[in-house]
């Protein structure tokens, strides 16, 4: 061994000083930090899809309101939320669905179907859609969006509760 | 980078004097002690690690009789680290309390409440009772079972003072039964009065032990 690769008994107290306090920093400020953002960290999970309605019991051309209520868990308190929505076939097709929210895209109040306007109202700030969701008048910057939806075998329309934008 | 580094330290220092400071707490003089000795410090570290794991408790627990227990469970289960934080808070609680009293035991054998050191002592004792105190307020937060029929046995035994002791039961419980009264004083005793008291204490305890320099461990001539 030369004195190439000596170190100096400093240099080694320095050394392992710097290691240990770094590790004990790393084990004390890891958790404290992970504590602290924990409910940061927690991904918003889809909720269950849920069964709206029957499609016998919707008729052909003309939007039919659905509601529903997610409950999600924040810390110990349970918060219920209620959705709504309008179920439109635009034809007898029953593929030919469209499941759009009634949440409006300006400042989310809910919009009403009006059969003489033949359009959604918004009440909050004279904002009206069309049947299909596209904006017709009024502040809000885009369509109403909506849920994506299956139906099953005794035709209940079963959609996942988690409001897409329209582009 | 060094150069500034120490024209920094030294303005500094010239204002503040972290070397007077050095010289005086950390570089007195000791006598030959033995491990007996560090229970005081030990004492000390046990409280700052209890208000550090207390505050981080502050963030989720909630002293309500409706969520106290699931804001607790919320911690246990689903707070990253939450186990960690809790469990040092819980043990150190009585690990505190049980080197307090030992090192009071130790100042009591080597005869250290002597002269000049009497108003140690006495500070001392509040810092004993304080600590005790903090323990039984802390207990009731999580609002359990045994927390609850704890509080109630406690807080009974205190009401049998003679004369006074109805009224103090119902200043402890903030009424003639345990409510959610109870459990909001408990809180504001266990994070707010007791450590600022304690706090304010132990640093008058440390004042008088540097003044003072410790005692020496007692041979044969005492
Ligand atoms: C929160 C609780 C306490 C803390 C943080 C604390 C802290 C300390 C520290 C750091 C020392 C110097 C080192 C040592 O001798 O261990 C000390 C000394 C002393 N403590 Fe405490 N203490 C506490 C409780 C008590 C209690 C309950 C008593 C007695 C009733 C007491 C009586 C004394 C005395 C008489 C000394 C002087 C010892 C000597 O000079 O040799 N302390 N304390
Ligand atoms: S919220 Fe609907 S128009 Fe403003």
């Amino acid at each position: 061994m030369s004195g190439s690769n000596h170190i100096s008994r400093r240099d080694f107290m320095k050394l392992t000083t710097g290691a240990i306090g770094g590790f004990i920093a790393a084990v004390i400020g890891i958790p404290s930090i992970a504590y602290l953002i924990s409910p940061a960290l927690r991904e918003d999970k889809a909720g269950k899809p849920v069964s709206v309605a029957n499609l016998e019991n919707v008729p052909v051309g003309k939007p039919y309101p659905f509601s529903f209520t997610v409950t999600r868990v924040n810390g110990w308190e349970r918060t219920s939320t209620a959705y709504g929505g309008f179920i439109l076939r635009r034809s007898a097709d029953p593929a030919d669905v469209l499941v759009l929210s009634s949440r409006c895209t300006h400042l989310s109040c809910r919009v009403n179907w009006n059969d003489e306007a033949a359009g959604f109202v918004c009440p909050c700030h004279d904002a009206m859609f069309d049947i299909e969701g596209k904006v017709l008048y009024g502040p809000p910057p885009e369509p109403l969006g909506h849920f994506e939806h299956e139906i099953d075998g005794e035709g209940n329309v079963i959609i996942t509760p988690v409001e897409i934008k329209e582009g | 980078m060094r150069a500034l580094w120490q024209k920094l330290y030294g303005w500094l220092d010239e204002r503040i004097g972290f070397d007077d400071f050095y010289k005086n707490l950390l570089d007195r003089p000791e006598p030959r002690g033995n491990w007996w000795n560090t229970l005081g410090s030990a004492s000390l570290f046990l409280f700052i690690m209890q208000v550090l794991t207390g505050i981080f408790l502050t963030v989720y627990y909630n002293p309500s009789p409706d969520h106290a227990y699931e804001s607790i469970l919320y911690i246990m289960n689903d707070v990253q680290f939450g186990w960690l934080v809790r469990g040092i808070h819980h043990w150190g609680a009585s690990l505190m309390v049980l080197v307090v009293f030992i090192h009071m035991l130790r100042t009591f054998v080597t005869a250290s409440y002597k002269y000049p050191r009497e108003l140690t002592w006495l500070v001392g004792i509040g810092l004993l009772l304080i600590t005790i105190g903090m323990g039984f307020t802390g207990y009731l937060l999580p609002w359990h079972q045994m927390a609850y029929w704890a509080t109630t046995v406690g807080t009974a035994i205190a009401g049998s003072v003679p004369f006074l002791g109805d009224f103090i039961l119902q200043a402890l419980r903030g009424g003639p039964d345990l409510s959610a009264l109870t459990l909001q004083r408990f809180y504001a005793a266990h994070i707010w009065i007791l450590p600022l008291l304690l706090g304010g204490l132990i640093g008058f305890h440390l004042f008088l032990i540097i003044k003072h320099g410790e005692s020496h461990w007692p041979d044969k001539e005492d």
